[in-house]
């Protein structure tokens, strides 16, 4: 186990080099002159020639990017253009909402999902199969901004039950993360479903009904472990869709996240904050897999010796 | 969005068709046959091509202009027969801009998809038959391009390029090349060890030949339905993109940048978030039940369950 563990981490090392060269490099794709865009655009020349000095960028590019590896090591990601405070502090403080709202959707769409495939699958081709998969089909064709709007205009708006925008209390995370979770839940449900439906058709499941066990002991014991090895990667995969969804939804609900915060920094050139975010980003989704990678090692024995 | 639920539910699709032509049937009238017997799916089809059609004649059936004409008699009014969809605070017709803006989203879902696809069939077929560093290096790359979670990497292409549709389109499209590698990678690998594979080679043929003629068609069922997948997430990535402001900009009548301008006067009018919202939802909704369709028409698996 720990020779597989220590496996998956050295085969990230490429992919974390590869995407933390890119995010490095993505000032220099940015169009125009990057102490230019960091001096402001009213600087005189002078500025702009000493803001260069500054940010390091008269340096040759493999100095420049050492530099920056050295920083990312050191949480030191530069200072946001706009607040002129570092970018680790602005990032700091938007990084618990994002996360527990992404944690909160996924609980409940997972949950949700997994009941949703596996009631769909025991009454496969009968109306609560259809009424599920009609439902999931849905969830993933209506997009999470329409979506969140139109929660936000019934519970908040029309009924007052729950608050609009913000994140103060736990009411506050109701709706967004329903509407985070849903396609997710949707996902889940159809995934769930065509596994479990393969399953319930196995020998050993023929075995368990014919040995004369009740339905309800089969499904639990026999289907619902075995269902659950593709189900849990797929809620790895789908961690790195939350974390990109969230960006939408936060921007519907004003959630005070990193994902709010990126379409800020995006909206106002702000570079050094995108790059912390999007390195930040990538690298808990990467993390992320690595923790189902092992999981899934723990549940099917049979993958670590590949 | 949903790429690798869908990537795994379909890989099983690989090498359909011909496998199932027991009696003297084409592979084309067996997916017809097992096709049409899902009328979920050819309802869904029509609808996408009914879609397409109004999207190509959209500007000759207008009746007014999506961005220049303003009705400052029925601002904020809702739907009427003068006003099909109603009037937004601005005072243009929304119906007008709802069929506009179906040009828009339409082409964005399919050249992004098109040219993801293209681009990564073809990496696919060449990580796949050729193995080894050629292998490595793509899926690599493949890595990388996932390693950005959903709309991230998007988001990060428009931030270097610029906002705009023509960039969007770009961006959803790199976006979708790596799923489409991944999936052809991983047929290409099952079809280069079939015995017909290794006829084509014992007499010679060329290495294009065996990829384009004898491998490349036994990925073309998988590719497609996934093609019809993807469409719909393009879609909802292009306008989620528009939504926060960095794909098409007002006034363009771009179904995400029309809910985005709607957000502002929610409290009044309501109504003019709700037909975008539907248009993305039922648009979308065309595309994924096709794809389901065709995916079970197409999976040889399906007749036994």
């Amino acid at each position: 186990m720990l020779q597989y563990f220590i496996k998956r981490l050295l085969g990230l090392i490429p992919t974390l080099a590869i995407v933390g060269a890119l995010v490095f490099l993505f000032v220099h794709l940015l169009p125009g002159d990057p102490a230019r865009l960091a001096a402001g655009p009213d600087a005189t020349p002078e500025t702009v020639a000493l803001v260069r000095q500054d940010l390091g960028l008269d340096k040759p590019l493999p100095e420049q990017f050492l530099r920056f590896v050295g920083g990312v090591v050191h949480g030191d990601f530069g200072r946001s253009l706009r607040t002129k405070r570092p970018v680790s502090t602005e990032i700091a403080e938007r990084f618990a909402p994002t996360f527990w709202l992404t944690v909160v959707a996924m609980a409940w769409s997972v949950v949700v999902g997994m009941a949703i495939g596996v009631l769909s699958a025991i009454w496969r081709n009968r109306w609560p199969d259809r009424l599920g998969m009609a439902i999931a089909v849905s969830g993933i064709s209506f997009p999470a901004f329409a979506l969140g709007m139109l929660l936000m205009q019934i519970f908040a708006v029309q009924l007052h039950w729950l608050p609009t925008v913000g994140a103060d209390s736990w009411r506050h995370y109701i709706l967004p993360s329903l509407t985070l979770g849903a396609a997710v839940a949707a996902i889940m449900a159809r995934f769930t479903r065509s596994s479990f439906v393969d399953i319930l058709q196995e020998d050993y499941v023929r075995t368990a009904r014919a040995k004369g066990l009740p339905e309800s002991r089969v499904i639990m014991k026999h289907g619902l472990r075995n269902a659950l090895i593709p189900v849990v990667t797929m809620m790895g995969l789908q961690f790195g869709f939350l974390l990109g969804g969230s960006i939408v939804v936060e921007v519907v609900f004003n959630w005070p996240g990193m994902g709010r915060l990126l379409v800020d920094a995006v909206d106002q050139r702000d570079y050094p904050v995108i790059q912390g975010l999007v390195l930040l980003f990538s690298l808990e989704f990467v993390l992320i897999n690595l923790i189902v990678d092992l999981l899934y090692g723990v549940i099917n024995p049979a993958i670590r010796f590949r | 969005m949903n790429d690798r639920a869908d990537l795994e539910e379909t890989e099983g699709a690989a090498s359909t068709g011909s496998l199932a032509a027991t009696e003297v049937r084409t592979p084309w009238t067996e997916f017809w046959r097992k096709f049409k017997r899902q009328h979920v799916a050819v309802i869904a089809g029509a609808f996408v091509l009914l879609l397409v059609l109004l999207a190509v004649i959209a500007p000759w059936l207008v009746p007014y202009d999506a961005e220049t004409f303003f009705d400052y008699d029925s601002l904020n009014a809702l739907p009427s027969a003068k006003h099909w969809f109603g009037v937004d605070p601005l005072g243009r017709d929304i119906f007008s801009r709802i069929l506009m803006g179906s040009r828009i989203s339409l082409t964005a879902g399919f050249v992004s998809v098109a040219v993801g696809a293209l681009v990564g069939t073809a990496l696919g077929l060449a990580a796949g038959y050729y193995e080894g560093w050629c292998d490595r290096i793509i899926m690599r790359i493949c890595d990388v391009l996932f390693a950005f979670p959903g709309i991230l990497l998007a988001i990060g292409i428009v931030a270097i390029l610029g906002g705009g549709m023509f960039n969007v389109i770009i961006a959803v499209a790199i976006f979708s090349i790596p799923t489409f590698a991944r999936l052809v990678r991983g047929n290409t690998l099952a079809l280069k060890h079939l015995t017909y594979v290794e006829a084509a080679r014992s007499i010679g043929a060329s290495d294009w030949t065996i990829v384009l003629r004898h491998i490349f068609p036994g990925t073309i069922a998988a590719v497609v339905v996934y093609f019809s997948l993807r469409i719909g997430t393009s879609i909802i990535t292009a306008a989620s993109l528009s939504f926060i402001g960095m794909g098409a900009q007002p006034p363009t009548p771009e179904w995400g940048a029309m809910l985005n301008e709607a957000r502002a006067d929610m409290m009044t009018s309501p109504h003019v978030a709700l037909f975008p919202s539907l248009a993305i939802f039922f648009t979308v909704l065309a595309f994924n039940l096709l794809g389901d369709g065709l995916r079970d028409a197409l999976d040889p698996k399906i007749e036994q369950k």
